[in-house]
This record gives structure tokens, C-alpha cells and sequence, in this order.
């Protein structure tokens, strides 16, 4: 067993909840609770959230250790108390050698000040020191890419370059111990595969990384370990490919189905599921593979020409997926009955957060329209493509054409355009 | 210190804990350690301060010497306060440049914390780094201020005594005194943002109470111990006596220097009985 760079002994963190109004947190409040004796109490105990709750955990040097789980499990908080940001309400965190926290690209970035000035400021916040900035100072402008802009004021950047900039100083911090956030969900798709490399190269180089993520992918290939919160606790530690098909399995930052009441005049949404390429009902899927869309409704009395479209839409409203029934079904639709509709959905769509929307109708009206009703999530690898709508990873075929080929055969070879029709 | 190497594991043998140890004043190791952040913290205000500013440094000449006009109209031409045989512009320039420097130096400490709120939260320094690095930018103007004042003492045919050598230790006194106070209400302002308010009303009372339109020996000898209360009180007093020539302060200066010290030890005291929160309430 190799000595431990990390190690949290019971670390429980609390948090009061809602808007800091409450007893005590004015001037006014604190001066007349004085004269008020125990007035505090009067009003009533604050809402409390334990962030995490009696958490263990010991991290091997030179080991990388994913932390996973859905928004709120305490990733964030974990990440915090291990560098020392804030303080444990109970239990003890300890580390040993220097922490590198990579919590949010650009903390500390002036706008004011050039990218150029950026560099030495943010590597200083990072915790970097003078003569290691200078001496990284070339491979930070090189990795960024934007070297000509960095006598420019950074307030005139665009987020992009920004970013860019962000990312390079912190690419090149040297720490013993790296704590990494959800930071590679930024920047363009280029740029973070380029992160993702620097992730690995970090990973190799012997270090201690630990890496929070929603990028499930990423943390599987980076991470051979992994550990998974929930609601504050330990849940579990493992092989990182069991720990996420277990996350995946639970689906348990979502309702997998939505089911409904109300009486059918003449049509009724009974309940609307998405089920995993197994059948079983979850709200987070793997991209890869196929998944299909359940809808039970039931029909009063007829309904002539009675359609159902089923519509996924992403987080920013983009429809992406609208299909009816009467595209595969031309006749015979709308008799009274209870009925279980199945759309699948081969794996088309990229990585991120859908919403499910029903519509029942025919061509003259829409009878009922339910948005949103359900949301689910589909985790993958993007690639480092993320800002696409579909990915289908097509079939490309590639050759090498020989340059003697037959001039323009099949649109290959370059023809000057003076010696065209000569 | 032992540097990593690519494919090598790396070894400390000191762990470093969270929660660490209780300190009662402050970490003076940790902060030399973060030296080069609030140099830069420092820096970084600096520039900024002069970045788009046509006129740069020349603010820290022309903002003591409209202050010290005015001074000149209400108290000079108006009221007719007694200056001690030193021209009274030359007398109110000083003053008003070592109160610039304080007034600015309180405030900037006042914000340092929640104007660095994104340091706070996302990233461990020693917070006592922030208010640090807050009084230090002012510093420059004040020395400007000095050079400036130095040529109008040239022009104005006063030369300087003895009692110059003396001049460091007053700057590391209203240094001190800014950071005391600095550190009280930045503590108080990440809990409680009246703090902001409060600055301005504890500096508007301190311009009047402190020797900076008038000399102390105005004040009758029965209130002399009540009035050197104010730390400020006698840090005026030794800057003039340091670089005009003016009497040395009185004996119950000396109450000036303890509040001095009493206000920074609070203020320490404060801060890091306070800071380990900073991140959860800010």
C-alpha cells in the first residue's frame, strides 16, 4: 500500500440555509439580539444542509480518483474542504504536499489588466511563484494560442480567448496534489480535447489528481478509480467503469416517468417513461445506445384521425426530435382504449439534458399538449464536440488517390481552371 | 523541497490539516510564504488604479493639493488657525496627503475581501493576504505626495530637521493603523455589508478629530489624553514634527501609539477568529 497524499477522517460540512436575513445577519439584528437576551432563537432554527455527511476517504499519492454524482451530491464541497477553502463543521481533512485547486478557469482575472499581466496574477492566485511562471511562461502563451493578443486588455476578449488564456495558466501549475472541478465543460470543442490531453499528461507525470466531473467518459479514461457521492455521503469506491455503470444504473438525479390523472375528455396522458436499451425505466442514459420513449394514454370515445407526437427538445428549446404517429400509422388511429405507445430512439443524439413533450390531436386540434414532461439525461463521450445536435458517427470512407489518377475522375485532383475544357 | 519529476511520486512528510491549528493573531510563516500573491494583489490594484488614467501619478500631487487649497480657504483665510510659523499650505499638503493615504487605504481594506469574493471562494490563501495587499498600492501615492511636498518645502524656503530620519516610522505607523482598523471592518463587512457605511462615517468623525486641518496644540491640555484616544492623532503630529520641522508631539502621544497597537492586535484577533468562515458567509 503507497503512502496517502489525501486523507479525510469523518469530514462532515454543514451549511444554513436561505438568504443570509435571517437572525443575526444584519448590524441591527446582532446589535438588538445583544439587548433581545437569546433573541436570537425567537425566530426560529435556520434550515440546515450537511454537504457532506461523516465522509472517509484516503487517496494514494500518485493516484487519480474521480468523484462523482449528481448537482448538490457535494462534489464541490469535497473539492473545497480538501484545499482548504473552507473548513469541515466536523472530522478532519489532511493533505500532504502542495494542493494546485482548479476549481473555475480564470479566478481572479482582472479585465483591466492585459492577458500578458493575467498570466502572472492568475499564476500567482494558483499558487504559483514568479520564476515558475517565467519559466512556463512560453509553453502557457504557446498552449493558449493567442499570443498576439497579450498586450490587449483582457476586457476585450472574446470568451473564447478568455478561456483560452484561463485554462493555459492553470494547464501548467505544478502541484502535488491537483483538484480539479468541472472545468473542461468549457471552451470549443478543439480546445478541450486539448484539455483532456493535458489532463492525461498531468495523470502520467506521477501526480495526484482528483476529478470531479459530469463527464463520465472522461472520467472513466483518466481515472482508474472513482468515488460516487450522494446527498452529502460515501456512497461507493471502485473501478471507475463499475462506480459509473452503478451512478448510470440509479438514475437517481431524475424521474425516469411522470404519471397522470386526470379524466380522459376524450383523451388522457396516462404516463409518459423513458426506458434504457434494456428496458428498464431511468432518466440518465448512455448516448451510445438506443433508448425508447413509453406513452400511455387512454381514449374516451372516438377520436377520428386521433394523432400523438412525441417531441425532445433540449434545455435551450431546440426542438430536435418531433414524431407522430401518423407518420408510420395512416389509418385506423383513435378508437376508445387504453394505449402504450413506444417510440425508439437509436443513439443519434449528443450528450446533455432533453425534455420529453407530448401532443395528442388530430389535423384540425390539438387536444391536449404536455410540455416538459418528463426530463432525462444522456452521458457520453462528446468527443470533445459538445456543441452539436446529433451524433451519429458515421462511416467515413477514406482513400489515398494516387496523384496520377485520371484527371478530375472523381473530383479529387485539382484542375487549374485556365486549362478546364482545354 | 523536493521537485516532482515526471513518473516520480513525490513525498512530504508534513501534513497539513484542515481545520488548522487555532492561531491568535496571525501566521507570520504562511504569509511570507504567499509574499509573491500579495505583491501581486498589490500590483494588480496599482495598475488598474493607473490603467485609462490620463493624467497617472499626477492624481497623487493634485488630490492632496486641491484637498490642501481647500483646507487653505476654510481654515487659513476664514478661521484663521494658528499653522505654528509653517506656511499653511505647505502644512494642510502633508496632512491631507498622509490622510489620502489613510482614508483610501481603510476603504480599500474595508472591500478587499468582498471585492476578492471569487478568490474566497474558489481558491486557499491566507485571507489576511487580502487587506495586507489593500493598503500597500496607496503607499506609492503617499510617497509621491512626500516628493512633492519636499518642493514646496524648497520653494517655500523650509528646511528640514533631524527629526527626518524618523520619517519610516511614521509611514509604518498610519500603515499599520489603516490595516488595524482595515482588518476590523473587512471582517465585519463579509457578514455585514453596513461595514461600507460605517467606514465612511468612522473617517468623516476621524478628519475632525485627528491634527490634519489644525495643529494639535490647539486642543486644551485637559483633553489632550482624551483626544490622542484617536491613533490617527498622533501619526499626524509625527509627520509633521518628522518632515516640517513642527513641534514634536506631546508626551500624550504616546496613548496614540498604544491605540495604535491595541487596534491592530484587535483587529488580528478578529480577522482570524473570523476568517475561517470567510468562504461560507461572504
Amino acid at each position: 500500500m503507497p503512502a496517502s497524499a489525501v486523507e479525510l477522517h469523518h469530514v462532515s460540512k454543514r451549511y444554513l440555509l436561505g438568504e443570509d436575513h435571517a437572525p443575526g445577519a444584519t448590524l441591527r439584528d446582532a446589535i438588538t439580539g445583544v439587548f433581545r437576551h437569546r433573541g436570537w432563537r425567537h425566530r426560529g432554527e435556520r434550515a440546515e444542509i450537511w454537504s457532506l455527511r461523516d465522509v472517509d476517504l484516503t487517496v494514494a499519492a500518485g493516484e487519480s480518483l474521480g468523484i462523482i454524482g449528481r448537482n448538490g451530491a457535494g462534489k464541490s464541497t469535497l473539492l473545497k474542504v480538501l484545499t482548504r477553502i473552507t473548513e469541515p463543521t466536523s472530522g478532519v481533512s489532511r493533505t500532504r504536499g502542495r494542493v494546485g485547486a482548479l476549481l473555475e478557469v480564470g479566478t481572479g482575472f482582472h479585465p483591466e489588466l492585459t492577458g500578458r499581466e493575467n498570466v502572472f496574477l492568475n499564476g500567482a492566485i494558483l499558487g504559483m511563484s514568479r520564476q515558475q511562471i517565467k519559466r512556463e511562461y512560453d509553453a502557457i502563451v504557446d498552449f493558449s494560442g493567442i499570443e498576439r493578443f497579450l498586450d490587449t486588455p483582457v476586457k476585450r476578449y472574446s470568451s473564447g480567448m478568455y478561456l483560452r488564456l484561463a485554462f493555459a495558466v492553470a494547464a501548467h501549475l505544478q502541484a502535488d496534489i491537483m483538484v480539479v472541478d468541472e472545468i473542461l465543460a468549457v471552451g470549443d470543442a478543439d480546445f478541450q480535447r486539448k484539455c483532456l490531453g493535458k489532463m492525461a499528461e498531468v495523470e502520467r507525470s506521477g501526480r495526484t489528481v482528483l476529478f470531479a466531473s459530469h463527464n463520465l467518459e472522461a472520467i472513466v479514461r483518466l481515472c482508474p478509480e472513482s468515488i460516487w457521492l450522494d446527498r452529502g455521503r460515501l456512497l461507493a469506491r471502485g473501478p471507475s467503469e463499475q462506480i459509473v455503470d452503478a451512478y448510470l444504473a440509479s438514475g437517481v438525479s431524475r424521474t425516469p416517468t411522470s404519471r397522470y390523472d386526470d379524466p380522459a375528455e376524450p383523451v388522457a396522458l396516462r404516463s409518459v417513461s423513458v426506458l434504457d436499451a434494456s428496458g428498464r425505466s431511468s432518466a440518465v442514459l448512455r448516448r451510445a445506445e438506443p433508448f425508447t420513449i413509453e406513452v400511455c394514454f387512454e381514449v374516451a370515445r372516438p377520436v377520428p384521425g386521433l394523432d400523438l407526437s412525441v417531441v425532445l427538445s433540449t434545455l435551450r428549446d431546440v426542438r430536435v426530435l418531433d414524431e407522430a404517429w401518423s407518420d408510420s400509422t395512416a389509418t385506423g388511429r383513435g378508437g376508445p382504449g387504453r394505449y402504450r405507445a413506444r417510440l425508439l430512439v437509436p443513439p443519434a443524439l449528443a450528450v446533455g439534458e432533453y425534455t420529453v413533450g407530448v401532443w395528442l390531436g388530430t389535423a384540425f386540434e390539438a387536444v391536449l399538449w404536455q410540455e416538459g414532461a418528463l426530463q432525462f439525461r444522456l452521458e457520453g463521450d462528446t468527443h470533445g464536440r459538445a456543441e452539436r445536435l446529433v451524433q451519429l458517427s458515421l462511416g467515413w470512407e477514406v482513400q489515398r488517390v494516387p496523384t496520377t489518377d485520371s484527371v478530375g475522375q472523381r473530383g479529387c485532383d485539382w484542375t487549374p481552371p485556365d486549362q478546364v475544357g482545354a | 523541497m523536493v521537485t516532482s519529476k515526471p513518473g516520480t511520486i513525490t513525498l512530504h512528510d508534513d501534513w497539513i490539516d484542515n481545520p488548522s491549528p487555532r492561531r491568535r493573531f496571525m501566521d507570520l510563516g504562511e504569509l511570507h510564504a504567499y509574499r509573491e500573491l500579495i505583491a501581486f494583489l498589490a500590483l494588480r490594484d496599482l495598475t488598474v488604479r493607473y490603467k485609462q488614467a490620463a493624467f497617472g501619478v499626477a492624481w497623487a500631487v493634485v488630490q492632496p493639493l486641491v484637498g490642501a487649497l481647500i483646507l487653505t480657504i476654510v481654515f487659513r483665510l476664514v478661521v484663521r488657525v494658528d499653522s505654528g510659523g509653517i506656511p499653511y499650505l505647505l502644512f494642510a499638503f502633508l496632512s491631507y496627503a498622509v490622510w489620502t493615504y489613510f482614508a483610501n487605504g481603510l476603504s480599500a481594506a474595508t472591500d478587499s475581501l468582498v471585492g476578492n469574493a471569487g478568490l474566497v471562494t474558489k481558491v486557499y490563501f491566507p485571507r489576511l493576504a487580502a487587506p495586507l495587499a489593500a493598503v500597500l498600492p496607496g503607499l506609492l501615492d503617499m510617497m509621491v505626495a512626500l516628493v512633492a511636498t519636499a518642493g514646496l518645502m524648497a520653494a517655500l524656503r523650509v528646511g528640514p530637521t533631524v527629526a527626518l530620519v524618523s520619517l519610516p516610522l511614521w509611514i509604518v505607523a498610519v500603515c499599520l493603523v489603516a490595516l488595524g482598523l482595515g482588518l476590523i471592518f473587512a471582517t465585519l463587512n463579509v457578514r455585514y455589508r453596513d461595514a461600507h457605511h460605517g467606514y465612511g462615517l468612522l473617517v468623516q468623525v476621524l478628519f475632525f478629530a485627528s491634527p490634519v486641518a489644525y495643529p494639535s496644540s490647539l486642543i486644551e491640555p485637559g483633553w489632550r489624553l482624551l483626544y490622542y484616544l484617536n491613533p490617527m492623532a498622533g501619526v499626524m503630529d509625527g509627520f509633521r514634527w518628522s518632515v516640517l520641522g513642527a513641534p514634536a508631539p506631546p508626551p500624550a502621544a504616546l496613548i496614540s501609539l498604544l491605540t495604535g497597537v491595541v487596534v491592530l492586535l484587535v483587529g488580528l484577533r478578529y480577522f482570524a477568529s473570523a476568517e475561517r468562515r470567510f468562504a461560507d458567509v461572504i
